[in-house]
C-alpha cells in the first residue's frame, strides 16, 4: 500500500515537473535582452507563430523578391532584427548561433536544434542585424 | 551600321513616348515610387524602366571607382579567395558585377574603356534559359535572380552574351542585409534594387563616377536626366544585333 502510494507520489511529481519544464520552455523561448522578449506577441500569436512562421517568411520572400515589397511585418530581417540578443560586450549573438560564454542557444537555434529542423536561411541571410540599405 | 543603330534608336524614342504616355495616365503611381523614401509597400510596375546611360568618351582609363564602389554596396569586398584557391583561380572566378572592358575599333585603333555590368535586356537570354524560372525580369525592368529558386547550374551564366554574371562557389562569412548571399547561386548586377525599394537615389556605379560618366535613371520617364540624355544625342547597345533592348546604353562606341 505505502509502495503504491509512494509510486503515486513519485508519478505525479514527475508529471508535474515535466508540466513545469514545458512551461519554463514556453516561456522561455524568447531569448533574455531581445526586444522580442519585451513584447506579448510577435506579429501574430505565440502559437501560430511556433507552428507556421517558415510560411509567413516563405510567402514573404516571394513577394519581397518579385515585387520589391519591403514593407512588412514579415521579413526575416524584421525576425533577426527582434529576437537576437546581445552578449555582455554589447555584440550581438547570430539568432542561429548560442552564446559561446553560456552556451544558451538563441533563438532560432534553439528549437531547430531541438526538433532536428535543418536551417537554410542564414546560409545567404544575416544572422545579425545589419542596417537595412547597407 | 550607323542605319541599324539610327532605326533602333527611333524604335526606342517611340516606345520611350508611349510610355510616357502611361506614366502621364498613371502619375501617383511614378510619384510614389521617386518621391517617397520609405520602404516600398506597393507591388513595382512598369510604369517605370531602369536602366544607365554609360559615356565611354567620359569614361577614364584605368579608373575603377565603380567597381569598388559596386564592391562595397553589394558586399562583393567581404568575399575572400576560398583555401585552396590559387591566385590566378580567384582572379578568375572572383564574383564581380561590373567588369572593365576595353574596346578596340581594328580600323582605326580607337580604343575605349568601359565599364560592363549586367544590361538589364528587355527580352534577357538568361530568363530564357533558366530551368527554374530563378532567373526573372522585375516589373520595372531589373533582371534578376531568385536564390531561393536557383540551383546554380549556371546556364544563365552561359546565355548571357556580356558575361556579367557570377557564380558564388564558397560559403560566405559576412553577409549584409540588404544583399543576401550564399553558396550555390548566380548573382549579378541589380540596378542596387535594395535602394530602389528603399527609396534611396541613384547607384553605387553612378554615385562614385567622378567623371559623370555614368546617368542612372528611369527610361520610361520624359522628364528624367537620363530620357533627355538619350534623346539628345546618339547612343548603342552592345550587341544591338541581339536585339535584347538593353536597359544599359552606351555613347561613345
Amino acid at each position: 500500500m505505502v509502495r503504491t502510494v509512494t509510486r503515486l507520489l513519485l508519478l505525479a511529481a514527475l508529471l508535474f515537473s515535466a508540466v513545469t519544464f514545458a512551461e519554463s520552455q514556453r516561456n522561455n523561448a524568447v531569448i533574455e535582452g531581445s526586444k522580442a522578449a519585451d513584447l506579448d506577441a510577435c506579429v501574430a500569436p505565440t502559437d501560430f507563430m511556433r507552428r507556421a512562421h517558415f510560411e509567413l517568411i516563405e510567402h514573404q520572400r516571394h513577394i519581397t523578391v518579385h515585387q520589391g515589397i519591403r514593407k512588412t511585418d514579415n521579413s526575416l530581417a524584421g525576425c533577426v532584427n527582434c529576437h537576437v540578443a546581445k552578449d555582455v560586450h554589447g555584440t550581438f549573438l547570430p539568432v542561429d548561433g548560442a552564446n559561446p560564454v553560456t552556451g544558451e542557444q538563441q533563438f532560432c537555434a534553439g528549437c531547430h536544434e531541438y526538433s532536428g529542423v535543418q536551417l537554410d536561411c542564414f546560409s545567404c541571410h544575416t544572422n545579425v542585424p545589419l542596417k537595412a540599405g547597407k | 551600321m550607323s542605319e541599324k543603330i539610327d532605326q533602333n534608336r527611333r524604335e526606342f524614342v517611340s516606345v520611350a513616348g508611349k510610355a510616357a504616355a502611361a506614366s502621364v495616365v498613371a502619375p501617383g503611381v511614378l510619384l510614389h515610387s521617386i518621391a517617397h523614401a520609405e520602404p516600398r509597400a506597393e507591388p513595382v510596375t512598369d510604369a517605370v524602366r531602369y536602366g544607365l546611360l554609360i559615356d565611354t568618351t567620359k569614361c577614364a582609363d584605368g579608373c575603377s571607382d565603380c567597381v569598388s564602389a559596386c564592391d562595397k554596396e553589394n558586399g562583393l569586398d567581404l568575399l575572400g579567395k576560398p583555401d585552396g584557391a590559387t591566385d590566378e583561380d580567384w582572379a578568375r572566378q572572383k564574383p564581380r558585377w561590373i567588369r572593365t572592358v576595353k574596346v578596340k575599333d581594328r580600323l582605326s585603333g580607337h580604343v575605349s574603356s568601359l565599364p560592363l555590368m549586367c544590361q538589364h535586356c528587355e527580352h534577357p537570354p538568361c530568363v530564357d534559359v533558366c530551368p527554374t524560372g530563378a532567373s526573372f525580369r522585375r516589373a520595372d525592368g531589373i533582371v534578376m535572380v531568385d536564390r531561393h529558386t536557383c540551383i546554380g547550374c549556371r546556364y544563365c551564366m552561359m546565355a548571357c552574351p556580356y558575361k556579367a554574371r557570377s557564380f558564388i562557389h564558397e560559403n560566405i562569412k559576412v553577409k549584409l542585409s540588404a544583399v543576401p548571399r550564399g553558396k550555390g547561386c548566380v548573382e549579378s548586377c541589380t540596378l542596387c534594387v535594395h535602394r530602389r525599394d528603399y527609396g534611396v537615389a541613384g547607384t553605387a556605379c553612378a554615385d562614385a563616377c567622378e567623371h559623370g560618366a555614368i546617368l542612372f535613371g528611369d527610361l520610361n520617364d520624359p522628364n528624367s536626366d537620363i530620357t533627355k540624355a538619350l534623346q539628345e544625342r546618339n547612343h548603342t547597345q552592345l550587341r544591338a544585333d541581339l536585339k535584347l533592348n538593353t536597359g544599359v546604353r552606351y555613347r561613345g562606341i
